[in-house]
């Protein structure tokens, strides 16, 4: 009913290949796109912009990053955290360098940076795999945010040890700094995951994506194949990476604002890790349901008792907090191992043959 | 799994439903009410430490609500947000409070005061940061929202300094000095000056950084205590690393009168470390136990009666009687400002000039029913600290004792640093804006 593809043909090996192949498809995203676009930047109060939305967008595009380094070549890495330090520390030194250029243009740039340290720890994976890969980006995560918090050079001496935002303007509007609006700084970084999204998806469909994929399901069999590894791989520590450090760099710089060395550890690691896995290795849409439920979800959990007129205390609720979203996890992996993304995936299958499932 | 899909659809159609009307429900300042939140933290690592400071000042703020009806008449609404000492936690916090009006926000933890100090003047939110955040914001011109008396953590390392130099610290010529510290911005910041210090008057430093991951875990620290043996450890720490600090000198060996922490260690840090605790100092300002009219008011009205979650052993400890100190500031602010508009409800900008005009003398101490509860001292519109004096008291095995007098600390040292720091964070943050509020003390 919702989903009836009668009358839609495809005649053309672009069409059959589109992203969203189904018109309902592209329709309900047009529809996500302009209430994301429009609707929650008019109708949305601070809180839902600036604790609820600039994060989980932030969050979505590291776990898109990690997606690509973990869901579709198969490398597991531990250091996102530290890569996303990277972006951020590389923007702040930029910006402090040269205020005066547009701090878009720097926040790109520092995922240069985040990919140049990226390509350097990924070298190892091409001699180690699996958990193995997993304690040799563990290293980068210690190394680098040991860096971040002994390096006086990287915060720029200042006593406090942190990292701070000054006010950066774009078209005269300022995006940084306590005076940036809340909608402005969502609309950037909205601007910024919906495009660097689109260019993933892009990727992994296309030729680059494949040899990822490749790669993950057997190394030796795509170098047979006349896949070269090496590239293969630090290409893809390369893209990750630079995912990874715009989302570092706009965590600090379009969100937090200030930020310690203790905001990229072995935690975050971890947060963004479960992410992709919730989510589902090897999709996009994973990213960001990964993200809605490890972020989000605790957020509303926490505004629930409240809502329904009970008076819990700020800890217990925080401790109720945990265990429900444990509980949820757990929930969600036992009923569909493969991730959130896969049971919208299965869902939708079953929404196409309704109501006439065969 | 059509159940699920199904379950899934409502689970999520209710999310979002609750994520777009959630502010609209949460219980907003009303117009006769001044809303106080309360960033705590009774979850996570550093909950020991949190856990009494929260009760401290949620119990003093109800019992003025139960016993005066509030203040100058209007009640507090009263707010605890959890941030777990997280900073992206307190931002959150921070944000879903906004709307609410708050008066006054009390982040305790340095990161987040870090982080909310540019939105302080933009958002018109004053910061009270009790005795921690940026040493730097006690320059009044340079930070108008921000405040952290009544000393800073330079302060403090020049009266530790001092004390264990016997009164004056060149008599620490030729010592060694080790500094165990929390090493994130908080344990950071007085690094500069010690080692300033070090060169000045010629004794020499040994750095212990406790990394805030691995602070339940000091055996390497330790072991390079034994190798240096300093003849003094200083320690900067908070939550689960001052517990296992004191257990691993206990281990080590270290003379515990030798060991002298900054302000905050609790009870339940030596409690736990056992007889080998006994003769450990820490700097302190404050009076502890509940022999105070007021303390003994909110026995009566507040944990008595069942409105308080402090437990009984806890009620009156060192910490909690900080989260007290802490409230007494919060509601003399508004006082203040109170008298200073006119208004009966007030709002960030009246209680930041409340702030400005905080003047505890003795006698205000004694009105406030905490006669010899503290020093008294005076917030400028120059000086938002006070660089009050404090005393050092000491673990006898069961609780602590005041064995000085209080310290003053060194003057020509500290505020040079301050200076210099508050200017560089001026340039560093290109467009920090001037100072344009109005001062109204007299002085």
């Amino acid at each position: 009913m919702f989903y009836r593809e009668v009358g839609q043909f495809k005649t053309s090996y672009a069409a059959d290949m589109a992203v969203f192949p189904i018109r309902q498809d592209r329709i309900g995203f047009g529809l996500i796109l302009v209430v994301a676009f429009v609707a929650i930047p008019l109708a949305g109060n601070q809180f839902l912009l600036d604790s609820v939305m600039i994060p989980f967008l932030i969050f979505s595009l590291a776990a898109i990053g990690l997606n690509i380094l973990t869901g579709y070549t198969g490398l597991l890495s531990l250091g996102s955290a530290a890569f996303m330090g990277v972006g951020a520390y590389a923007c702040y030194k930029l910006s402090t360098f040269f205020p005066q250029v547009n701090i878009l243009v720097w926040i790109l740039a520092s995922g240069l940076v985040s990919s140049a340290v990226g390509v350097f720890f990924g070298l190892p994976s091409l001699r180690i795999k699996g958990f193995y890969l997993a304690v040799a980006t563990l290293a980068a995560q210690f190394f680098l945010q040991w860096c971040f918090a002994r390096v006086s050079w990287l915060y720029n001496d200042n006593t406090s040890g942190a990292i701070e935002v000054g006010t950066q303007t774009l078209f005269g509007v300022p995006v940084t700094g306590p005076n940036a609006m809340a909608s402005t700084r969502y609309l950037v970084v909205l601007t910024v995951v919906v495009a660097m999204a689109w260019i993933a998806s892009n990727i992994v469909r296309g030729r680059i994506g494949r040899i990822w994929m490749a790669v993950r399901d057997m190394d030796i069999a795509a170098e047979l194949m006349g896949i070269r590894l090496l590239r293969a791989k630090l290409l893809a520590f390369a893209v990750s990476s630079f995912y990874v450090g715009v989302a570092g760099a706009m965590m600090v710089f379009l969100w937090l604002g200030a930020a310690e060395p203790e905001a990229f550890n072995i935690n975050l690691s971890f947060l963004l890790l479960f992410m992709v896995i919730i989510g589902g290795l090897g999709s996009i849409l994973g990213a960001f349901l990964g993200a809605a439920l490890i972020h989000v979800l605790p957020i509303v959990l926490r505004a629930l008792p409240a809502l329904i007129g009970l008076n819990l205390g700020s800890a217990a609720v925080e401790q109720l907090t945990f265990m429900v979203t444990g509980a949820l996890i757990l929930f969600f992996l036992v009923v569909e191992p493969n991730g959130l993304a896969r049971l919208w995936r299965i869902g939708k299958q079953k929404l196409r043959v309704w109501p006439f499932p065969y | 799994m059509k159940n699920t899909k199904h379950a899934l659809k409502v689970l999520s159609g209710a999310a979002l439903a609750l994520v777009l009307v959630a502010p609209a429900f949460a219980p907003a300042a009303t117009d006769d009410s001044i809303y106080v939140p309360l960033f705590t933290y009774r979850t996570g690592p550093f909950a020991g430490s949190g856990t009494p400071i929260a009760d401290g000042m949620h119990d003093y703020l109800t019992m003025l609500n139960e016993r005066d009806g509030g203040i100058g008449g209007v009640k507090l609404s009263i707010d605890e947000c959890e941030t777990g000492y997280d900073t992206k936690k307190g931002l959150e916090c921070y944000d879903s409070v906004k709307p609410k009006g708050p008066v006054i926000v009390n982040p305790w933890s340095t990161g987040i005061t870090l982080s909310l100090i540019p939105k302080a003047s933009v958002d018109k939110i004053p910061i009270l940061s009790m005795a921690y955040g940026l040493s730097a914001s006690a320059k009044g011109d340079i930070f108008p929202w921000i405040f952290n008396p009544p000393a800073t953590y330079w302060d403090g390392l020049s009266e530790i300094l001092k004390y264990v130099g016997d009164g004056s610290i060149d008599k620490l010529k030729g010592k060694t000095i080790g500094y165990l510290y929390f090493d994130a911005g908080f344990g950071k910041e007085p690094i500069p000056m010690f080692q300033d210090l070090a060169k000045d008057f010629g004794f020499a430093l040994k750095l212990y950084p406790v990394a805030p991951a691995s602070m339940q875990d000091q055996s390497a620290q330790w072991l390079d205590v034994r190798r240096d043996k300093p003849d003094f450890v200083v320690m900067y720490g908070w939550g689960a690393m001052n517990a296992t600090a004191v257990k691993e000198a206990i281990k080590a060996g270290y003379p515990m009168d030798k060991f002298v922490s900054i302000w905050w260690p609790g009870e339940a840090d030596l409690l736990s470390a056992g007889e080998g605790a006994k003769g450990f100092k820490t700097l302190n300002w404050h009076g502890v136990g509940a022999d105070y009219p007021a303390l003994q008011d909110i026995k009566k009205r507040v944990v008595d009666a069942g409105k308080s979650l402090a437990a009984k052993d806890e009620f009156g400890n060192l910490l909690y009687d900080r989260g007290v100190y802490n409230s007494v500031l919060i509601a003399e602010a508004i006082a203040n400002a109170q008298k200073l508009t006119g208004k009966k409800v007030v709002a960030g900008e009246d209680v930041r000039r409340g702030l400005e005009a905080i003047d505890l003398d003795a006698a205000r101490f004694k009105a406030l029913g905490l006669e010899g509860f503290a020093a008294p001292f005076k917030v400028t519109c120059a000086d938002h600290n006070s660089h009050s004096a404090t005393f050092i008291q000491q673990w006898d095995g069961a609780k602590w004792v005041k064995i000085t007098d209080p310290i003053a600390p060194e003057s020509d040292k500290v505020q040079p640093l301050i200076d210099q720091a508050a200017k560089a964070y001026a340039e560093k943050n290109a467009g920090w804006p001037a100072r344009t509020e109005a001062c109204d003390s007299k002085s």
